[in-house]
Order: structure tokens, then sequence, then C-alpha cells
């Protein structure tokens, strides 16, 4: 079952209740001034907007007060109450060591992805490296070659950024004709966000000696399918990361352990895993993942390769499809993500009446460049269909595009770097469900996308 | 301008790691690297150049090729590249300006030496790694073969290779950004 809402109705007598309604107003079909959630005054402030539908009758002593708990455990392990979050896997038919697994992004909160709900793309399986057997190459246009072992690189000086990684083909339902019928996460989880530690790339690219002919360097992985790919130099020497632990601890096997480049707001296929080597290089290789693969082919025939940056996204993660306003009219958390590969997100704005009329959300804090920005703001539902949607700005002034704007600009075909504003409808009954702005859209068979996802 | 706090505590971990914070930019790290000598190098370095760089002796054709790729290729790719569960890698009816493109190899690939350094690399899903060159070359010559860009018999190696013209060369815009 999905998470569901209890009105405050506290909140909503104080509101009603306020000689000047319209104060509490930000934008129409009932948002309200992010700020009523943060003051004190209005008795909200942790108070939780989510909860459980049934609260079974609360015995005085429960069960599990009258005998000793569970022992200590060397790794903790979820609730079994949470089970159903859970990473969802679309692999290939055949080989299912291909494909993706999606982050479950509407059942998480906050803004780091926990370390085992991280998105997978895999090309042919995750594979199991000895970290003693595994050395990083580094050679190419260098002064001098160097292998460094991963014990070696745990000594260089450390620095750690939260960011997220996601992957170009992130919503590519997006531009099917139909709209997706998956939840948030399992249509828009293609990205996921954590604090990455490792150690500086332009570190070890210094030390090896770049040459001023060198301006890409080709990255290899060590997995089964030899992952290849080409990285401009002045990324590398920006703000690129040897990255070797994730949340705190080493990187798990299916987020490269022990070694992977992190390249901060860039597309996910850049950022190898299993790093092995780095070939500095006056040229790129154009490997098939950079040529016949995350290229995005425009109405010209022409199609676009080398589109590094992933642009501004914004989602609402609750309420979202598949999930019920099951209590009915009354003061809800609208709440989401939003991030830019550019930099900060400096706005989300929350539309309930389709995208007539906007209002801010509240940013919480921190809002960190390259990652996962939540953004919050309270709804008041008032029973009647709503059509809900979240548009982010970044600080470059970039705009989340509509879905229209994007279409127009890209055609159908690019099936990469979909970064549309997401339309939720509520129907009447509080079902929520994913639809596109433009109505004459929503009907017809379901054509489907132009590549499966290889 | 005094030295706020942030950069002292920069200083001082710089200073523990041993490490010279001075003008010289080589000395922002420990310097661990152990030197790598050519071998190692050639072992590890597989990749093809889109110029051809990189490619090794030996040599096949489509004739070759077919053999192999019936017995390692057909199951997921379908006769004659068709797609099955794998790609489509040639026969594209749909032009790339059409409703549904195909970006089969002769359709799409810009460079006809990615070919060879992807097949060679992560090919066949269940033995990746294990096909001698010249039986990557003869693949590569079927397939190139299959999408009507060489004869049957025009065998593929180092030189010829990189002259095999594909259609869809300048069919790229580089966005760089
Ligand atoms: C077990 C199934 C399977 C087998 C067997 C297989 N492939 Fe593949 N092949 C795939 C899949 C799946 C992909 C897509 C991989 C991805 O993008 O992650 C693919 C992709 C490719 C591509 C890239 C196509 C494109 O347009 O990007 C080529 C070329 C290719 N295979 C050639 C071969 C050759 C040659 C063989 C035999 C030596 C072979 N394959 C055997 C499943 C298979």
């Amino acid at each position: 079952m999905y998470i569901l809402y209890i009105p405050v109705n506290t909140l909503l007598k104080i509101l009603t209740s306020a000689n000047n309604k319209s104060l509490h107003l930000a934008a129409g079909n009932g948002l309200l001034d992010r700020r009523l959630f943060l003051q004190g005054g209005l008795a909200l402030g942790g108070a939780p907007l989510l909860a459980a539908t049934t609260v079974a009758a609360t015995p005085a002593r429960p069960d599990w007060m009258n005998r000793p708990g569970e022992p200590f455990s060397h790794y903790g392990q979820p609730s079994p109450h949470e089970s159903e979050v859970a990473r969802f896997a679309s692999p290939n038919r055949v080989w299912r060591n291909n494909g993706v697994s999606w982050t479950p992004l509407h059942r998480l909160e906050g803004i780091i992805t926990p370390n085992g709900l991280h998105y997978e793309r895999h090309h042919n399986g995750v594979p199991q490296i000895d970290p003693d057997a595994h050395q990083l190459l580094v050679h190419g246009l260098v002064r001098q070659p160097l292998f460094v072992s991963m014990d070696n690189l745990l000594r260089y000086p450390l620095r750690s950024q939260i960011c997220f990684v996601e992957c170009g083909g992130n919503s590519n339902a997006g531009w099917n004709k139909t709209p997706s019928r998956a939840e948030a996460g399992y249509f828009h989880g293609l990205v996921s966000c954590s604090e990455w530690t490792g150690v500086p790339l332009s570190v070890i690219l210094t030390e090896a000696g770049i040459d001023s002919t060198a301006q890409w360097l080709i990255a290899d992985g060590a997995d089964a399918f030899a992952m290849n790919i080409s990285i401009p130099m002045a990324k590398a020497m920006d703000d690129a990361m040897l990255a070797l632990y994730q949340n705190g601890e080493r990187l798990r096997p299916e987020n490269g352990y022990p070694l992977r480049l992190i390249l901060p707001g860039w597309e996910g296929v850049l950022n190898v895993k299993w790093l092995r080597s780095l070939k500095a290089a006056a040229h790129p290789i154009m490997a098939r993942n950079e040529t016949a693969r995350y290229t995005e082919l425009l109405p010209s025939g022409k199609a676009r390769m080398f589109t590094f940056t992933m642009e501004a996204k914004s989602l609402i993660t609750s309420p979202s499809g598949g999930m019920v306003l099951q209590q009915g009219p009354g003061l809800y958390q609208v709440t989401g993500l939003a991030w830019s590969g550019r930099g900060r997100i400096t706005q989300v704005e929350v539309s309930a009446d389709g995208g007539e009329t906007w209002a801010p959300a509240a940013l919480q804090e921190p809002v960190l460049p390259k990652a996962f920005t939540r953004f919050r703001i309270p709804w008041q539902w008032d029973g009647a269909p709503a059509i809900l949607q979240s548009r982010a700005t970044d600080e470059t002034g970039y705009v989340q595009p509509e879905r229209e704007q994007l279409l127009a600009a890209r055609g159908r075909h690019g099936f990469y770097h979909y970064n549309a504003i997401v339309t939720w409808s509520v129907d009447k009954a509080g079902s929520v469900s994913h639809v596109y702005a433009a109505q004459q859209e929503q009907s017809g068979a379901d054509l489907g996308i132009d590549a499966g996802w290889d | 301008m005094l030295p706020n706090k942030s950069s002292l505590a920069l200083i001082s971990v710089l200073t523990l790691a041993g490490i010279d914070s001075g003008a010289d930019p080589t000395a922002a790290g420990p310097n661990l690297g152990e030197p790598a000598d050519r071998r190692a190098i050639d072992s590890h370095d597989r990749g093809i150049m889109p110029d051809g760089a990189g490619l090794p002796a030996g040599g096949g054709t489509a004739v070759q090729g077919k053999v192999s790729y019936d017995n390692l290729c057909l199951s997921c790719h379908g006769p004659g590249g068709l797609g099955d569960s794998g790609d489509q890698l040639a026969g594209a009816q749909m032009q790339l300006t059409d409703e549904w493109p195909e970006k089969t190899i002769g359709a799409y690939w810009p460079y006809a030496p990615t070919l060879f350094d992807f097949i060679r690399r992560a090919k066949p899903m269940a033995q990746p790694g294990s096909l001698t060159d010249s039986e990557v070359y003869a693949l590569t010559a079927y397939l190139l073969y299959l999408n009507e860009l060489i004869p049957e018999d025009r065998e593929m190696n180092a030189t010829t290779l990189p002259e095999v013209k594909m259609p869809n060369r300048e069919g790229f815009i580089q966005v760089l950004d």
C-alpha cells in the first residue's frame, strides 16, 4: 500500500478561522504560504503529515515491550515493515545482467539516497573486485605513466561532496505519447544523491603530468563490458573526483567498488564505475556509448553528442502517481526534489491548478550545488480535481521547460536528457496519476519510445 | 588579508599529509603513484581510436564472420542482425528523420573502428574478452557487410577498417557542454 495523508485538523481550524484567509494563500487552488510550516505559532513544525491509514488501537504496553529485543547486528538492515522501499529492476529480457534499477524516490525523504537504493545501470553485471588486485593506471599523454594501488589512493588527502548522479536516460518514458503509469521513482529514479568521498582527480593527473595537447581523458571500467568513455580534460581538472566512499562507507559493488569517477552534475554514464584506467588523449575515443548511444537524435536527423550536463529538473515525490489522498479534503504537504547539473537550485515553484498560478516552495537547507534540494509547500485540498506541477530554476537562471517546449526543441527521438515539468492529476477521490498537460496527447495507443534500454 | 578559518584548516590538513602547499601544483598530493612500464600499459590499453589507431594485426572477412555470428550473436541479435532481445544491428528500413528511426550501425554509427573496439571489449556477453583479434575483424566485417557498407569478401584489418565510409559520419553535433 501507499503512504497516505492525514490532514492536520488543528492547522486547518487555525487557517479557516483566520480573519483574512487570503493572507496564507500563495497561489490558486489552495497552495499556501511556504512559511506556514515554519511558523511555530501554528504548532505545525514537527507534526507528521504522512502517516499510515489505520492506526491500530495501541495497547498500554505493546508486545515488544514485554520481551527483550533483538541482539546487536554487525550491519543494520531496514525494518521488515519497510520491505516495499526497494529498487525496481528492469533488466534485459534475456540477458539479466544488462539493464537498470530505479531508486524509489517516492518512498524516500530528505536529500540523501541510502546506499542500497542508489540507482543502477549495468551493461553486463556487477563485477566482484578484489581491491588488492585492482589498480588505477594513468597513461597516454602524460609525463610519467602511473599505477596507483587502492591502498595508496586511500593515503591521499580526501575530500567529500554531496552531489547527484543521474543517468542520461532518466525519465525517458516522458518521450512516450502516453503518460507512464509507473510510480514517480520508477520512471524518474535513475537519479540518486550521495555524499561521495575521494581524491580530487586533478591531484593524480597533476602527479602524472598531463601534456598540454591532452584535451580528453579516456576512462575504462573493470566490468565485463569494459565500459569506456571520453571526458573533457577541463572537467577532469575542475571538480572531478576519484571516489572511494559513498555516504561514509566504501562504495557498494554496484556503485563501482573499489573506485569510480564522480563528475558532479554530468550525465551518469561518464561517472565510470570500477575505474581501471585513464588515458590522456588529444581526441575522444568515440566509444559506442558516446556515439551509438547516449546521443540524442533530433527531428533534423542530426544527433546531439557530448551532452554532458544534466539540466535542472524537479519532481513532486509526494503526493505522486499511485498515491491516494485518503483522508479527503484538508491540508497536505506537497514535497519533492529539484536538482541541476549547473549548480544550485534557486527556486522551485509549485502549481495546483495546472500551471495557471505558481507559488514558491520552501527550499530545505542545505541547498547545495549539483545536489538534490528538497522542497516543501503546504496545500489545502478542497476535494475537487487538481493538477499539481513543480518547476525548478537554477542559479544560471535556467528554468525547467514545459513538456511541449522540450518536444518542440528536441522532437521525440532524443531518448536521453528528458527534464520537462512533471504533471500529477488528483481526482475527486484523491487518487493521483501521471498526465500530460496537453490533453490531446492522453488518448491513443501506447506508442512506446524509439529504443530500448541500450 | 587574514586567512579565514577554512583556509587555515586546509593548510593544516596539507601539512599533516606531508604536503608542501607552495606554488608548485604537482606537489598537491603525496605522490604515491608507481611508474608504469610500456608492457604493462600496452596490455591494459586496448582502446581503438576512431582513426584506427590501436588496431592490432590480423584480419577477417564477412564470410568468416557469419560463422562466428551465427554461433555467438544470433541468439540475441537475430538472423542477419535484425534485432531480438539485443539491439538491431542492420537492415534499417526507416530513416533517421522518420517516425520510427532505426539507429543501426549503417544508419547511425559515425566510425567503423568503434565497432572493433566495442566487440573486442564487450562481446560475447557470456565470455567477454574471449574472441581473437581476427575473429573480431571477421565479426566487424560481417556486420558492415550486413549494413551494405562492404562486399562479402573484403578483408577487414588495421588498414582497411578505418577506410570504411560510414554514411552517418557527419550526423552529429558536438554540444560539449
Ligand atoms: C546474450 C545476448 C547477447 C549476445 C549473445 C550478443 N549480444 Fe550484442 N548486445 C546485447 C545487448 C543486450 C546489447 C545492448 C547492451 C547495452 O547497451 O547495454 C548489445 C549490443 C551490441 C552492439 C551495439 C549495438 C548498438 O547499436 O549500440 C553490438 C555491435 C553487438 N551487441 C554485437 C554483438 C556481437 C558481434 C555478438 C556476438 C559476438 C553479440 N553482440 C552477442 C546482447 C547480446
